[in-house]
């Protein structure tokens, strides 16, 4: 059972607050997208359940265990991807199983299991310097699925892809999340992302940043039949996603953002 | 000084001014000398210089031709060098990781640093003999500091977020310095061994006042003793070119990397 679970939790940068009583429970095996503004601190949400922050009050538990250092248990796909330039494709791939002392026979299968899932295959002796961003995105993905994470922290993934490449890693992602399931954190600003992507959207106030509201759309998606639908615009079309994309959007409208402070 | 145009000076160009440079440079020598404005007691010309440095390319002087004891100062240089970068590199990257060593090594290294190789020679030759220890010494002393400030600042600014992915990957921390911090600092860790490499060769005079039977710098103490002014300029020049050619050859290897890593 892997669950994130947070608290009343607060956090302070040098004693302005910027999360205060953040509750928020993402189930087993479920998707769970936080929107919010600019500076609301949904990213430093993401970092907690990772280990690389912690809160200034409150706790956060991933598993019924309270974080307290990052681990593979936790993959995190970061927002600038975080390759590792010096290593091939294969090689980046490769590092997270060999920390966990994988032996090298299973190594190389799942390694060829994963990129053959992300269209990867020939680019394993490639560096990361000569793949496009969305393939450099994929193999960031790639990095953190091959552990087979309970669960998925995503940090505004597809934030640096063109808008074409943002689509089919968008729909690739929701391939992914039908066919091996995991816990999964994802953390966007773009609202149609959200509501394309997630079993729940979690809305956050700007900062200090809390839980605004919580937004169900996967018992819709499930009514409205939106995985009958292959591509990203049909299911944009549909009635129902209209209706969900415009209450998140009335609702991040009331907050302001960073810049209007 | 200005800065070089955008479309700058061809490679055949900037030979030709090099040439010129040096052309400038001791044509104005043998002038000095040649006009008789120096004493050649004071000033050899450059002839003479040129002279004596093809007659001790096959004529021993101080038991050894030129070509010899340049080898002996390169073996010995090698040797203080390679140890200065063994244990410089590795003890930067580390306290640029491991905090607690970082604070109880920096203060006592920033003193020690400033402390030029030259002054270490009466304790090299006392601690380590003037056989091959003593200048191996000197020249450590000289290449070491910005071979281990150069690892240390490389490991320190890495980007953060590599130093997150490996974590959230799981990574112990030998694992983290070796595929993290180390290739991700190797543009730094090259220029400073470049940098340790000059200031080692430069240390070498220095370390070869106190050996007793070889290398250019005693070549050059030789010849001082043997008022033989032509020997003293002939192991500078051949002191000059070594470290030129040195530095050449490790310049190429700094371009290797930044090209190999994409970042030029």
């Amino acid at each position: 059972m892997s669950t994130i679970t947070f608290e009343d939790v607060g956090r302070s940068f040098d004693s302005v607050a910027a999360l205060k009583n953040v509750n928020l429970h993402v189930r087993d095996k479920e998707f769970v997208v936080i929107v919010g503004p600019s500076g609301c601190g949904k990213t430093t949400c993401l970092r907690m359940a990772a280990g690389l922050d912690f809160p200034s009050s409150g706790v956060v538990r991933v598993g019924n265990r309270e974080v307290v250092a990052p681990g593979p248990d936790r993959a995190v796909v970061f927002q600038q991807f975080a390759l590792f330039p010096w290593k091939s494709v294969y090689d980046n791939v490769d590092f997270g199983l060999r920390n966990k002392g994988v032996p090298t026979a299973e190594r190389a299968d799942r390694i060829a299991a994963v990129l053959k899932v992300m269209s990867l295959e020939g680019y394993e002796r490639s560096f990361p310097h000569q793949l496009s961003g969305g393939m450099q995105q994929r193999v960031a993905i790639a990095r953190a699925y091959v552990l087979d994470p309970a669960v998925l922290l995503m940090d505004e993934p597809f934030g640096a892809l063109d808008a074409q490449t943002r689509v089919l890693m968008q729909e690739e992602l929701v391939r992914l999340a039908r066919v091996n399931p995991r816990t999964v954190l994802f953390i966007t600003h773009g609202v149609e992302e959200a509501v394309y992507l997630a079993d729940r959207v979690a809305v956050m106030t700007s900062r200090p940043g809390c839980i605004k509201e919580i937004i169900d759309v996967r018992s819709i998606r499930e009514a409205e039949r939106w995985n009958s639908l292959p591509r990203i615009e049909d299911v944009m079309d549909l009635e129902s996603f209209v209706h969900l994309r415009t209450t998140i959007w009335k609702s991040l409208r009331e907050e302001k953002t960073e810049e209007q402070h | 000084m200005r800065a070089r145009p955008a479309a700058g000076p061809s490679n055949v160009e900037i030979l030709v001014l090099g040439v010129a440079g040096l052309a400038v440079f001791f044509g104005l020598w043998a002038a000095l000398s040649g006009f008789g404005l120096v004493p050649p007691r004071f000033l050899p010309s450059p002839a003479a210089v040129a002279q004596r440095m093809f007659f001790l390319l096959d004529h021993p002087f101080a038991s050894a031709t030129l070509p010899l004891h340049v080898l002996s100062s390169l073996g010995r240089y090698a040797l203080g060098f390679l140890l200065a970068a063994a244990i410089g590199v590795p003890l930067g990257l580390f306290m640029g990781w491991y905090g607690l060593l970082d604070d109880i090594v920096s203060p006592v290294f920033n003193a020690l640093r400033f402390i030029a190789p030259i002054a270490w020679v009466p304790f090299a030759a006392l601690w380590f003999g003037t056989g091959i220890g003593g200048p191996i010494m000197v020249i450590f002393t000289g290449a070491f500091p910005p071979c281990l400030i150069n690892a240390y600042r490389g490991a320190r600014f890495v980007d953060v977020k590599f130093l997150e992915a490996a974590q959230t990957l799981g990574a112990s921390n030998l694992r983290i310095i070796l595929e993290v911090l180390l290739p991700a600092s190797i543009p730094s860790i090259v220029s400073g061994l470049r940098v340790g490499a000059g200031l080692g060769w430069q240390s070498l005079v220095g370390a070869e006042l106190i050996v007793a039977a070889s290398g250019v710098g005693y070549m050059m103490v030789q010849g001082q003793s043997a008022v033989s002014t032509p020997t003293v300029l002939s192991g500078m020049i051949a002191i000059g070119m070594v470290g030129y050619c040195v530095d050449l050859v490790l310049r190429e290897v700094e371009a290797l990397t930044r090209r190999r890593r994409g970042v030029v």
